[in-house]
């Protein structure tokens, strides 16, 4: 080691394990210094990501250390090595080399089974058991117990996704230690003692209630139980029995039955690593996959078991084309021909807008975003499916587009202080809140929202208290405690997706970064939204971040994609898509992963629209209302790459082999119908073409946004706050009721003062927006910023963009009861 | 001619010369030797006088040996449910590949077997079962046995495909058809340990009140063999 070598600053301790001598960092405990050389130490309550606990016993071994006079003497009893530091000179023998190891790791095994149940056989963790599988190892053969074994009512519903066998359990507390130190939802807890402790629910009449109560009555579900956690299924991958099983998986099938292939989670934009188990092409279920740089150990609810919206039985497998006013199934050919000759007609005449939706792959969006402006010569593409501006869309190419790897997720780890804007760690950023509460106690957490979220709460963030649309403002003029803190090196301030509907707020986040010296980075909800940016599916935006108003970045575009040139005129953005379509300013849509609940007024466009195209994995809406289908692939059944929020390519292979075709192929044939050759047939082709091109110059970049804020609404009136819940009504978590149980309760939020004016004190309120019928949800009061009222965006009874038919930041009419 | 030819008749010239064949039965006597020509005929005539072993086996059915490795069964418990949990251990076993289980969950309203799953697809393919039964060793609720039917052949494919209802037991005398609720009060464990042994009251009223035309209800029991009669 040299002297420039971090690690020699690290203290090392030199200790022998079965006779090998291994040197470790100080504090090491002995079970990994054991694996580091290659001992295994059977074990089961030992995580590497949790804290220990030595609750199960199972690591026992022989010990001896150094004495003060330096003479190695014996524990007098074996040591769990899984909470045990190592120390210098220490003698290690674990069960390969100690015989009183290997009696007390039998004995400890013998004492587990006593009430384990020999249910392996219609045990869901059957053949991926640690359990099982040291049992098999070094258990008995028969056991000596003879009496009846403790048994319990089976399952107890933790949740309605998470079941729990207490006669299986062995007490480990890994999902507790999960979640209390992870999640810090401390839903379950050890109950009781002796013979009859076991895990349970939380509940306020056991030991350790440790003071928490749910944020408010709205944190409960409808049951009146403290919800689950949205990281609950965590516990499941990590018990290390069969005692937790979610509902959407118990006995579906077993381990060894499934085939398992690593992919990327379609759900948000952090990219998580998920590993996919299906078998007779149908997926059974999905485990995180450890990424050591993005997602840790861990994925949310909705990553785990949200994946059966793709095989409900509205999937597409044949292209439609309707004929007499009905949708027959066509062969393909046949469909790109009548695809090609509408849009054909609609380009030559006012033009066809391209809406493809914000959950496509890098190669997908660019393969829209290259059929816009080569195939259908416009630049009427904009992949927002939600509230999205101009002053939005230069910030995205001036600062996001093109600049690789940014802030990370180790980053935002380490950040002393990280200021949150228009974003909900826990509704809209997933393991973006664990990997923050990582550092809870060491980071300072701020955030500009109407209230304090549970989430924001369990960050133990400072609130800044703002009405949606005054972000800019506050921003602008932030002194004080969190402008200090986001001057220290390694500050990060996030954005989320939702300051696009505040005019002015990017504006002053790029102001308030450089005045502080804080890192910025953007982090949208949707998984391809960050793709899109670097594709350049915006309406002036081409591939790596060139601005399509630059004659020379629209000339290097051109040049790498041998034509003379490309669209120069402005193209419009979703909002302006849908107006001109409804107005009959588009003859023609070509129609992505779009939900037409997410765009106030897409469905109105599409009944007027004179052809609509619509690449769809399932018959939806748009589907439904379509000239011509053509079904694409779920992600599960295709390869590509999702760009996560960091930058980072999280490229992903096919999980199950079928027909079904990618966007990009899908594009690529029509196309070449269109006369156009687009050279997007291939994963490999696109990358290639992508890379070939590059990040845009500087020169070739869209100027910072200069917006200025908006006004401040009347007094007296109420402005709508609105945010979607991780767990809700989006499409892609389609028909799985087991996961939409452990979603929290609809509820409307208002605070006191606003409540006194209005004249509710309990009950129902009524939200209507501009054009809307409205929304009649149960209201609760919360302590909040006045003259504002909050709605989840998506969730059930209380759909904002289709009901309200506004968006967050706009005033809306509110209504005490029905 | 060849060489080899050449060998071979070489050969059998010498066949026979060296050492003359020599039958090893024993020698017979004088007389034995005179009977020789028809001393077949005593083994026909003995035979006359012992017991026949002829099957006539499409008329006159054999029953097997009691272990014999027949067609499979799903079995029932008394009250008629179902011990098939859809494990899909047996398909597991099967080193033939002969066994196809899909399972679905059991509601309040649909109760097969005791439990929370029961077996909903359950095939087993004739064409491959090689009657090993190593599913029957590995079924966790005794639900798949075998019986003594030997008669497995067909003319197709199709036919020896055999579904669910053709492998699932009979009812018995007493017994309800599924899907009924469990005895009240049981778990699918006091089913497995034998404890439910007949039809309780408010199974039979259940299924009363939700398929009142259902035959294996006492009272439609009656009157069906009425109707035979």
């Amino acid at each position: 080691m040299t002297a420039t070598d971090p690690k020699a600053a690290v203290d090392t301790v030199t200790l022998t394990i079965d006779g090998k001598e291994v040197t470790v960092p100080k504090g090491t405990l002995i079970i990994r210094a054991a694996e580091q050389i290659g001992i295994d130490i059977p074990r089961f309550c030992d995580h590497p990501a949790l804290e220990p606990a030595g609750a199960c016993r199972q690591c026992l071994v022989d010990v001896a250390a150094p004495d003060r006079e330096g003479n190695v003497r014996p524990f007098p009893k074996p040591q769990a090595s899984c909470t045990m530091t190592v120390m210098d000179g220490m003698v290690v023998n674990t069960q390969h080399t100690s015989e009183e190891a290997d009696r007390a790791q039998k004995g400890v095994m013998e004492l587990l089974l006593i009430n384990h149940p020999l249910d392996c056989p219609v045990c869901d963790k059957g053949g991926e058991c640690p359990l099982q599988n040291q049992a098999m190892n070094m258990g008995r053969p028969e056991s000596r117990f003879v009496d009846v074994k403790r048994v319990f009512e089976k399952p107890l519903a933790l949740s309605s996704e998470i079941l729990l066998d207490r006669e299986r359990c062995v007490l480990c507390q890994r999902c507790t230690r999960f979640s209390k130190q992870i999640a810090g939802d401390a839903f379950i807890d050890l109950q009781n003692r002796g013979a009859m402790q076991q895990i349970g629910t939380f509940d306020e009449n056991v030991l350790d209630f440790d003071g928490y109560s749910p944020a408010g009555p709205a944190a409960e579900d409808e049951s009146g139980r403290a919800f689950s956690s949205y990281y609950s299924g965590n516990t499941v991958q990590i018990c290390p029995v069969g005692a937790l099983t979610s509902s959407a998986y118990r006995f579906r099938s077993r381990p060894f039955d499934l085939v398992s292939s690593p992919g990327i989670s379609e759900h948000d934009s952090s990219g998580s690593a998920i590993r996919t188990d299906h078998r007779r092409g149908k997926i059974l279920r999905r485990m995180a996959h450890k990424d050591p740089v993005v997602n840790e150990d861990w994925i949310t609810d909705k990553d785990r078991f949200a994946f059966s919206w793709q095989n409900q039985a509205d999937r597409l497998t044949r292209p439609l084309v309707r004929k007499d006013g009905e949708l027959v199934e066509v062969s393909w050919p046949e469909a790109i021909a009548a695809a090609a000759a509408g849009l054909k007609a609609a380009r030559d005449g006012k033009g066809v807008g391209v809406l493809p939706g914000g959950r496509l792959t890098l190669e997908d969006a660019y393969a829209y975003a290259k059929l816009a402006r080569l195939a259908l010569g416009t630049n009427d593409i904009d992949a927002r499916a939600r509230a999205a501006s101009a002053e939005e869309q230069a910030f995205l190419g001036s600062t996001v587009a093109g600049a690789g790897l940014g802030v990370t997720f180790a980053d935002l780890e380490k950040a002393p202080a990280v200021l949150m804007v228009g974003f909900e760690p826990e509704d809209e950023g997933g393991v973006v809140f664990l990997r923050m509460r990582k550092s809870l106690g060491k980071q300072q957490v701020f955030t500009a929202a109407p209230f304090l979220s549970r989430g924001a709460e369990k960050l133990a963030a400072t609130l800044l208290p703002v009405a949606p649309g005054r972000e800019a403002g506050l921003l602008d003029g932030l002194v004080g405690d969190a402008f200090e803190a986001l001057e220290a090196d390694g500050a990060v301030i996030i954005v989320g997706e939702r300051l696009a509907a505040t005019p002015g707020a990017l504006t002053a986040a790029l102001k308030l970064s450089q005045k502080t010296g804080a890192r910025l980075v953007w982090i949208p909800r949707r998984a391809g939204e960050r793709g899109a940016v670097e594709a350049g599916a915006l309406p002036g935006l081409l591939p790596g971040g060139r601005a399509a108003s630059v004659a020379a970045a629209r000339k290097a575009v051109a040049a790498a994609w041998g034509v003379e040139s490309v669209p120069s005129a402005a193209g419009r953005d979703v909002d302006a898509i849908v107006a001109a379509a409804s107005s009959g300013d588009l003859e023609a849509l070509l129609v992505g992963g779009v939900s037409p609940s997410d765009v106030t007024g897409l469905t109105d466009a599409i009944d007027k629209a004179g052809f609509v195209v619509s690449l769809e994995v399932r018959r939806s809406a748009v589907a439904e209302a379509a000239d011509v289908v053509l079904p694409v692939a779920p992600p599960s059944e295709k390869a590509g790459t999702f760009v996560n929020w960091e930058g980072r390519l999280r490229s992903f292979a096919t999980a199950i082999a079928t027909d079904a075709l990618s966007d990009h192929r899908v594009l690529d044939l029509l196309a070449r119908e269109l006369g156009v050759e687009l050279g997007t047939g291939s994963i490999g082709a696109v990358n290639a073409e992508i890379a070939a091109l590059g990040a845009a110059a500087d020169s070739h970049r869209p100027k910072a946004p200069t917006a200025k804020a908006g006004r401040a609404p009347k007094k007296g009136d109420v402005v709508l706050a609105s945010w979607h819940q991780l767990i809700d009504e989006g499409a892609l978590q389609d028909g799985e009721p087991y996961l939409a149980g452990t979603g929290r309760a609809t509820v409307a939020r208002l605070s006191p003062a606003t409540a006194d004016r209005l004249g509710f004190a309990e009950g129902a309120l009524t939200v209507t927006g501009e054009g809307g019928e409205g929304v009649t949800v149960p209201a609760v009061v919360t302590d909040m910023v006045d003259d504002v009222v909050w709605l989840p965006t998506k969730s059930p009874g209380s759909w904002v963009a289709q009901e309200l038919r506004t968006v967050p930041g706009n005033v809306v009419t509110v209504k005490v009861g029905a | 001619m060849t060489d080899a030819d050449e060998t071979w008749e070489v050969n059998r010239a010498k066949d026979g010369q060296e050492k003359p064949f020599e039958s090893n039965l024993p020698k017979k006597g004088a007389l034995g030797q005179a009977l020789a020509p028809v001393a077949g005929f005593g083994i026909t005539l003995r035979n006359f006088f012992k017991p026949t072993v002829t099957e006539q086996y499409p008329r006159v059915k054999t029953p097997p040996m009691p272990r014999y490795h027949g067609r499979h069964q799903l079995n029932r418990y008394p009250d008629g449910l179902e011990k098939c949990i859809g494990c899909e251990l047996c398909a597991w076993a099967c080193p033939a590949d002969a066994i196809y289980v899909e399972a679905d969950s059991n509601t309040p309203d649909a109760q097969f077997s005791p439990g929370e799953r029961y077996g909903r697809v359950y095939q087993i393919n004739y064409l491959r079962c090689i009657f090993c039964g190593l599913c029957i060793e590995a079924c966790p609720t005794r639900a798949l046995t075998m019986t003594n039917d030997y008669e497995l052949a067909g003319p197709t494919r199709e036919g020896l495909i055999y579904e669910k209802q053709d492998l699932l037991a009979p009812l018995e005398d007493g017994m309800l058809q599924a899907p009924h609720p469990m005895v009240p009060g049981t778990t699918d464990g006091d089913y497995y340990r034998g404890d439910v042994t007949k039809v309780a009251k408010e199974q039979t009223a259940w299924v009363r009140e939700h398929r009142p035309d259902d035959p294996t209800l006492p009272e439609n029991a009656v009157m069906a063999a009425e109707e035979t009669r």
